[in-house]
């Protein structure tokens, strides 16, 4: 059985067979995607699944890495953290580490980067990269996968001089847009329903969470998945369950995230957040490692309600995985959640502490309501935010990049074909 | 699509019968206008100058983008009227507003300014109101492919709607009212080719909501429509 098979299990066959139409004119082209590492975050994530469909689909796609050393690395995590609004000056050194590893990099990626047809750059480290290719034959797309809706404004103004060549951006919310002289498109991120993060569990993993973090079963279970950080609200979190606990003596609060093993200013939240909730043997704060993806996974399917009560956000994969378990969400009233959480049907969008505590109160008293909106939930994330919509759209940009900037691209099969091909292998 | 060009008259003869109903599929992807508005002022102004491909966008193809399937209001204009600038009087006239009754998005935008003029006239306040988030102005670019698939009679369409990918139910039913000399789907077009044998049924798909429905909803809608009538026919 295929990989894509397989998805057509979850999405239904008419979304697979929408995709092969899509990526026919497609078949050989040479689709290559670059980011800065193959294990570990969103990005890899994505990748590790959309290249393998995209081969399945009949494009020659690979996935390139580019290397560093470690000062390349801290300047574009410092990049990172400006972009999403840090104010944090990067040295010239730095810098010129930056320009420098990408200049070693194009050399090393030369052949494959020229023939590519495609070539879709993502996030800030290889950004550079597109300047030692003056003579290449594809179009170029850079993919920004970060809220950089209130970059600091010199970094930005430094990458931006890399990004305005290209033939075309993709950012994940037009929020998080920024005017460049080229087609900016917008394509929010998705899940994979078979990562581990996302794979149906057997009821014996999710026993065992509760074992393991000793939470009781038969009590309800309210869950925050983020790492310590302010934009979170961990505190505000708690506040909520302290609210409601006081009509709910059974409820049980767990805010799981990852070590702030490099973050000096996340290490401050959690010890804010464990003197919050010292004395209360009900709020368990996990400390996880950044690849307990089975376990976070567990820990959501074992929650009845899931809250991200961010006061920013990015797109928030959190949410989707959630309500992808089924799960209502309580959410903050931000960025990408606002474009998930659906008022009084897939949850709650909500601005305090009081707020939260209301809807989680409302929600323990409605049992009925938790499933039903739990399963709006799905519906509308396996509609919308799985990896294979995320496909549909790459592909589509693809047609468009060869069509140009007309609102309406009309393919007839064999002129569609014929014409994609000639451009591409001409 | 419905081979519009063969499938406006309204009385044809057994000779002028329209020629197959081709089956289409799109797929729609949303680009950034760089466009923002915070208060109404501030978004009739915007409004006035968008390209109209961002109106197609805020009226019709939103219904094909990431969107929760009971949607409150028809338009993604209305929607911010209510929830941004919270003027419910506004909001459900621009709801009311039926981009068909247009002859162009040129018309439409007339219009929806119109209304927006009247109700800042009558209300000084809404000048100053402050959005409680802003309206990002997003255009689309359609991209329409061919399936190599057609039906050559209407009975055809009781076994083939249920199969129709959702995008192409898109195409076929919502996309096509910008595109059909009657602003009307491609099946009610192309039926219409064939004279009053399908009439009744034309009435019924044209009964069937486009704007508040998962487009899984409205092709399983169709799709029904289509086996009952093509069976209570065969009876």
């Amino acid at each position: 059985m295929s990989l894509l098979d397989d998805y057509a299990q979850i999405t239904g066959i008419d979304v697979i067979a929408h995709l092969r139409q899509l990526a026919a004119p497609f078949s050989g082209a040479k689709v290559v995607h670059v980011n800065s590492t193959r294990m570990g975050g969103g990005v890899a994530e994505i990748l590790t699944k959309l290249i393998p469909l995209m081969r399945e689909l009949g494009i020659d796609a690979s996935w390139e890495v580019i290397t560093g050393e470690s000062q390349f690395f801290e300047c574009t995590k410092g990049m990172h953290n400006t972009l999403q609004g840090n104010q944090v000056h990067l040295s010239d050194k730095l810098l010129r580490v930056y320009e420098n590893t990408n200049t070693d990099n194009a050399e090393a990626l030369r052949s494959v980067l020229t023939e590519a047809d495609f070539v879709f750059i993502h996030d800030p480290q290889p950004a550079a990269l597109l300047q030692h290719f003056p003579a290449r034959k594809g179009k170029w797309i850079w993919r920004c996968h970060i809220d950089a809706s209130h970059p600091y404004r010199p970094v930005w103004k430094y990458l931006r001089q890399f990004i305005a060549p290209y033939d075309a951006s993709i950012f994940s919310l037009a929020a998080f847009a920024h005017e460049l002289p080229h087609p900016i498109y917008l394509i929010p991120p998705s899940i994979d329903p078979f990562s581990d993060k996302n794979i149906e569990l057997a009821p014996d993993a999710i026993e065992n969470v509760y074992e393991k973090y000793q939470l009781d079963p038969e009590r309800p279970l309210v869950l925050q998945v983020s790492r310590f950080d302010r934009f979170k609200d961990p505190i505000g979190v708690i506040q909520a369950y302290q609210l409601a606990k006081k009509f709910l003596p059974s409820l049980q609060l767990v805010l799981a995230g990852g070590e702030a093993t490099d973050d000096p200013e996340g290490a401050i939240v959690l010890n804010e957040v464990q003197q919050a909730a010292s004395g209360d043997a009900d709020i368990h704060i996990l400390l996880l490692p950044s690849d307990a993806h089975l376990e976070i996974n567990a820990l959501q399917r074992a929650a009845d309600i899931v809250v991200q009560k961010s006061i920013r956000e990015g797109f928030g994969l959190t949410v989707t995985e959630a309500m992808w378990k089924g799960k209502p969400v309580i959410g903050g009233d931000v960025g990408g959640i606002r474009l998930q959480v659906i008022n009084h049907h897939t949850g709650f969008l909500v601005s305090t502490p009081e707020g939260a505590a209301l809807r989680i109160r409302y929600l323990l008293h409605q049992p009925g309501n938790i499933r039903e909106m739990g399963e709006k939930a799905r519906v509308l994330v396996r509609d919308n935010f799985l990896i294979t919509r995320h496909l549909r759209e790459y592909l589509a940009l693809m047609v468009a990049l060869l069509y140009g900037s007309q609102d309406r691209i009309e393919l007839s099969q064999s002129i569609s074909e014929q014409r994609l091909h000639d451009q591409l292998f001409q | 699509m419905a081979t519009p060009e063969t499938a406006t008259a309204d009385i044809v003869d057994a000779h002028s019968r329209p020629g197959p109903f081709y089956i289409k599929d799109c797929a729609l992807v949303a680009l950034a206008t760089g466009r923002r508005a915070r208060m109404l002022q501030e978004f009739r102004t915007e409004l006035a100058t968008i390209d109209e491909s961002s109106i197609y966008h805020h009226y019709w193809g939103g219904l094909l983008q990431a969107r929760f399937e009971e949607r409150e209001f028809n338009n993604d204009f209305a929607a911010w009227i209510r929830h941004g600038i919270h003027d419910a009087i506004l909001a459900e006239r621009l709801a009311a507003l039926d981009p068909t009754d247009f002859t162009d998005l040129e018309s439409l935008r007339l219009e929806i300014i119109e209304l927006i003029d009247m109700r800042l006239d009558q209300c000084e306040g809404l000048l100053w109101m402050r959005a409680t988030q802003q309206f990002e102005f997003i255009r689309s670019q359609i991209i329409v492919f061919d399936t190599a698939r057609s039906l050559q009679q209407p009975a055809e369409l009781a076994s083939t709607v249920a199969q129709l990918s959702t995008s192409s139910i898109f195409y076929h039913f919502i996309d096509a009212r910008r595109r059909t000399a009657h602003r009307c789907d491609d099946f009610s077009d192309w039926l219409a080719g064939f004279g009053e044998e399908y009439s009744l049924l034309r009435e019924q798909v044209a009964g069937i909501d486009p704007y508040f429905g998962s487009l899984s909803e409205l092709r399983t809608q169709l799709a029904q429509l289509f086996q009952t009538h093509f069976k209570e026919a065969d009876i």
